[in-house]
């Protein structure tokens, strides 16, 4: 029988002291709404999160950035099509592009301003279904080598919520075809694709695997007590709410690591 | 006359106004009583300009004067004891009561409805119902941190209530969604009495360091006057329209919505802009346009602060440059503020409007005249005392008496009625009548609404729907947090209201208490008919009565809310439908209790006695019966309940905990089990021995002050020792059963967890899609 953890018990941090020193940085455009939830995660993670301004010019001193979710802009034109213009997008763009190849997470509204600016094929559409829908959502890992999944296995299942109402990703079949050939898929929708996504297509990378784009959320899925709710049913086995902290850790071993 | 904005009216001035006596107003359009004009020429010792008109017709509107219910509502402010003090650092009156939470953190929550707009226009109307209430929360100082929201529709079947279904939920998602505030729970409930008039409640609450509490007034002489956010539009102008003598010209747009329309990015950005304001310290006074727009703002800011502000209307920036004064002062476009800065804060003040790209005009100054005036190109259109608008509205003691009817409803018991015919008693009827039930429109599942709402936004949900109540999480570091529940039930308020209203308060009460929370404060919405008809008053001056007297019972008090009246379809009214909710505290969110349970081998207890009472209850209803009396109300027995769950959440005697109310003990345990795919093994022989009542009374009766729990093995003892010293009645009825897939009860065929989900899930999809 285990035992029901109290919830927003203190998460288990991997005890590297080089990860205090590690810097992520965390976007906010006008109506970002998860930034504070992404730099949570980096600091449950381990490392310190710094909050960037969408209208800066530049990025500063940053190990690696999340563009996380929200409805930039209200999402009146296409969702992320204005925040890729914004200043600090085109150093993001080229710093990404760089030899440095810095490692750029895009979460839901981030993963939609990621295909905006081009640094990750494809785009989202409307939910097949037309309602926005948040739920605990079960995903597999396909590719557990991109600067953002080093922490998982390959074929890992993991619950993390996903909420949003333009989540259907699509891109030609050509791309389709070419993502999958290349490994870019990064993770597919397990059990039940909640958005009519092509392929049962999550998250995606880019060729060299910093860049990595999702619609799931897993800095909601962090902290134990306050992460998905599927991952508490039933008494059998040790409870999953807090599987998308190793997208955090990842990054850091990564960072840590020198393979930046 | 110099401007092109200034050629298109007719300028109906102050000076113009003392030298015209006789002329003409449409104050019977805009929904004012020939008293009350009468009395505005008094205060005014003149005929108001049509802008002084436009002003006091809104002001004193039924909805911003609170005219028939403000003899009762006195008392939510006179029954209060030193105990339902001592928390409370703001009280009703401002634009949402403050309550402290301790370690220097306070919290402010209110409800309100948004019922007409959201019929009208089901998507937009409640939108924009979750807007105000956040800009309310905003106004406080406070950081919006969660939404709830009650809805109340026609029958589920009816054709048009898919179209306020689809809507409202939309709408409230659409809004709430964008604006990143996790949406906790509500309430949903199908009844043919809302079908032409739904209800559309909602519910903010928001935190901030007690230095941070801000207030509506308008002090400091010389202090600027400043209007940020939207441009105001033409969108929520009720009759303004007809006062045509301003406008000479035809060329403007005729038609405007009547119901306003809600841009969530403008209020996300606001809600930031807002914090940074607070947190620089840039404002001394602020207040939220809602009703009644400029004209609210303006003279309660001035009324509440120094007496006196001078305003020039041209500085507002517009939508449509077509609007004449009186459209500017009524109309209520949404996500605007209006604040007071100093004029060393100007700068610093424009900074952050410019960082969040806020739009904003200085409109003029606080000064100590005590007079709100208002200018147009120089010319004084308004000159009035701000109190005679904001506050000295007018008051009735509108005529109530117990209905007629009222005696035989209450003398049509269920039990022995046609529709009691045939109650299941063999195991399979029973079985049957528990599927039935957790099937039925009011008590299937509610992850069809509730799954297009984010509830993780934030970071700090640790429970949303299904449990009884939404708990965040206040402060990170300590764990501290607040737990939200809001019940109504309407059908008991129409078999007796003093006690309807009571048991909503209960219930809610109750709910949050199973969440582990202490109870604290209460808000409340209370829809009911029109006030005009002496049966409706009746029934609300005897729910304000039996809440208010309830609220001292419990000891917590009642920080804010709202009246929302006539709310019928044409002269039939809505149940009277006080809704009640009920903000508790948990010092560490990690020790809350679920609604269900997941161990193996767990004791569950039945706190509480079960009495024959199915009048009014979901059974009843299901049956098509509404009759008798409403389940009695023990409010002593619902603080005792409600201490036991509490002290077994905080010494981790209990796992889950449910509380009983509609649908009953079968309700509590099919949802229980569902809660976690975890199911039961019950006997209800003992319980049905010790109250004397049969196995259907058991399980569908709604007596109260009753909950389920589970109970660890180590625990067992250590809480029934707490029971029994507290003297409340408790008895193991059972044991969690994670092996077994089902929900087994004896006398009852088997249930298997499967097909009551099947059954629990379907109801919604199967008329919503």
């Amino acid at each position: 029988m285990t035992s029901i953890p109290l919830i927003g018990e203190a998460v288990a941090v991997a005890a590297e002291p080089r990860l205090a020193g590690a810097k992520i940085g965390v976007v906010t455009f006008p109506g970002t709404l998860d930034d504070r939830d992404a730099a949570r995660a980096v600091r449950l993670a381990g490392a310190t999160a710094v909050p960037l301004w969408h209208a800066d010019s530049e990025l500063g001193d940053v190990d690696a950035v999340i563009i996380p979710g929200g409805f930039s802009y209200g999402d009146y034109l296409r969702a992320g099509a204005i925040s890729r213009f914004a200043p600090l997008m085109s150093k993001i763009i080229d710093a990404a592009n760089s030899e440095a190849k810095l490692p750029v997470l895009g979460i839901c509204n981030g993963f939609q301003i990621l295909t905006e600016s081009h640094l990750l094929p494809g785009s989202m559409i409307k939910n097949d279904h037309l309602k926005f829908i948040c739920r605990d959502q079960t995903l597999r890992v396909e590719n557990a080598n991109t600067a953002w999944t080093v922490d998982y296995t390959d074929g890992q299942e993991i619950i993390v919520p996903l909420k949003n109402q333009d989540g259907q990703y699509i891109a030609d079949e050509k791309t389709l075809d070419a993502l999958e050939a290349e490994g870019r898929v990064v993770f597919r929708y397990v059990g039940f694709n909640p958005n009519g996504s092509r392929r049962d297509i999550a998250g995606i990378s880019n060729a060299a695997g910093n860049v990595v784009g999702l619609m799931p959320h897993p800095e909601h899925a962090v902290e134990a007590g306050f992460g998905p709710e599927a991952g508490l049913s039933g008494s059998a086995g040790e409870p999953r709410d807090t599987d998308g902290l190793g997208f955090f850790t990842s990054v850091l071993t990564k960072i840590v690591g020198g393979d930046k | 006359m110099t401007t092109e904005t200034t050629k298109k009216f007719n300028i109906d001035t102050v000076e113009h106004a003392a030298k015209t006596p006789d002329t003409e107003l449409p104050w019977a359009e805009l929904g004012l009583k020939q008293n009350e004009f009468d009395e505005i020429v008094k205060v005014l010792g003149r005929r108001p300009t049509g802008a002084e008109l436009a002003m006091y017709s809104v002001m004193w509107s039924e909805h911003c004067s609170y005219k028939s219910s403000k003899n009762h509502l006195r008392q939510f402010g006179e029954k209060v004891t030193e105990e339902m003090k001592k928390d409370m650092l703001v009280g009703i009156g401002e634009n949402a009561g403050v309550t402290n939470l301790g370690d220097g953190w306070a919290v402010t929550f209110k409800i309100e409805s948004h019922n007409s707009p959201s019929f009208v226009e089901p998507y937009q109307g409640a939108a924009t119902g979750i807007g105000g209430i956040v800009r309310d929360i905003i106004s406080m100082g406070a950081r919006p941190v969660a939404v709830m929201d009650p809805l109340r529709f026609g029958a589920i079947d009816h054709p048009d209530t898919a179209r306020v279904m689809h809507g409202a939920v939309a709408g409230i998602g659409g809004y709430g969604n964008c604006l990143g505030l996790p949406n906790i729970g509500g309430e949903m409930v199908f009844d043919s009495v809302y079908q032409g008039n739904p209800l559309v409640n909602a519910l903010a609450v928001g935190v901030m360091r007690h230095e941070d509490i801000r207030l509506a007034n308008a002090s400091g002489k010389g202090n600027k006057v400043v209007l940020f956010g939207a441009r105001t539009g033409g969108d929520g102008i009720g009759g303004a329209s007809v006062l045509a003598s301003e406008s000479f010209d035809d060329t403007k747009p005729s038609k405007r919505p009547a119901v306003q329309v809600g841009d969530p990015f403008a209020e996300k950005v606001l809600i930031e802009c807002c914090l940074e304001l607070f947190k620089g310290s840039l404002v001394e006074g602020i207040q939220d346009l809602g009703a009644a727009g400029i004209s609210c703002a303006t003279s309660e800011l001035a009324s509440n602060g120094d007496g006196g502000m001078q305003v020039e209307l041209t500085s507002v920036l517009l939508r449509d440059p077509t609007l004449t004064p009186g459209e500017i002062l009524m109309s209520e476009s949404q996500e605007r503020m209006m604040a007071v800065v100093t004029p060393e804060n100007i700068a610093a003040f424009e900074a952050v409007m410019d960082k969040w790209a806020v739009e904003y005009s200085w409109l003029g100054e606080v000064t100590d005249t005590g007079r709100l005036i208002i200018t147009w190109e120089g010319d004084v259109i308004v000159d009035v005392d701000p109190r005679t608008v904001a506050h000295d509205g007018p008051v009735y003691d509108r005529p109530f008496a117990r209905p007629e009817w009222q005696d035989s409803v209450q003398a049509n018991t269920f039990t022995g009625s046609v529709e009691d015919a045939g109650r299941p008693s063999a195991p399979s009827e029973l079985a049957a009548a528990v599927t039935e039930l957790v099937a039925s429109p009011n008590m299937c599942s509610k992850a069809w609404i509730t799954n297009q709402y984010d509830r993780y936004v934030g970071g700090n949900t640790a429970m949303a729907f299904p449990d009884d109540s939404g708990v965040v999480r206040v402060d990170e570091e300590t764990g501290l947090g607040v737990a939200l529940a809001t019940d109504a039930n309407g059908r008991y308020t129409y078999l007796e209201p003093y006690q309807g209203a009571q048991l909503a308060l209960a219930e809610a009460y109750r709910n949050v208490a199973t969440s582990g929370a202490v109870p604290m404060a209460v808000s409340d919405c209370l829809n009911f008919g029109s006030p005009e008809d002496p049966d409706v008053m009746w029934q609300l001056a005897e729910a304000i009565r039996g809440l208010s007297d309830a609220c001292m019972e419990l000891g917590i008090p009642v920080t804010g809310g709202n009246v929302s009246l006539y709310n019928q379809t044409g002269t039939t009214p809505i149940h009277p439908s006080p809704v009640v909710a009920v903000l508790g505290k948990l010092d560490d969110v990690a020790r809350r209790t679920p609604s269900g349970w997941r161990e193996d081998g767990q004791a569950i207890y039945l706190l509480g006695t079960t009495a024959a009472e199915l009048d009014g209850s979901e059974w009843s209803n299901l049956r098509g019966h509404l009759g008798g009396l409403p389940p009695k109300v023990d409010l002593a027995a619902e603080r005792a309940l409600g201490e036991i769950l509490i002290n077994a959440s905080r010494d981790g005697m209990v796992d889950g905990a449910h509380d009983l109310s509609e649908g009953g003990l079968a309700a509590a345990l099919v949802e229980s089990s569902l809660r976690y795919g975890v199911g039961a093994r019950i006997a209800l022989e003992e319980l049905m021995e010790r109250d004397g009542v049969d196995l259907f009374t058991a399980l569908f009766s709604e007596s109260q002050a009753r909950a389920i729990v589970s109970v660890p093995r180590s625990e067992e003892v250590r809480f029934k020792d707490m029971c029994t010293a507290r003297g409340f009645a408790h008895l193991r009825i059972g044991v969690v059963d994670a092996a077994g897939g089902k929900l087994e009860i004896n006398g009852v065929d088997e249930l298997s967890l499967d097909a009551l989900r099947e059954a629990h899930e379907a109801t919604l999809p199967k008329y919503f899609g």
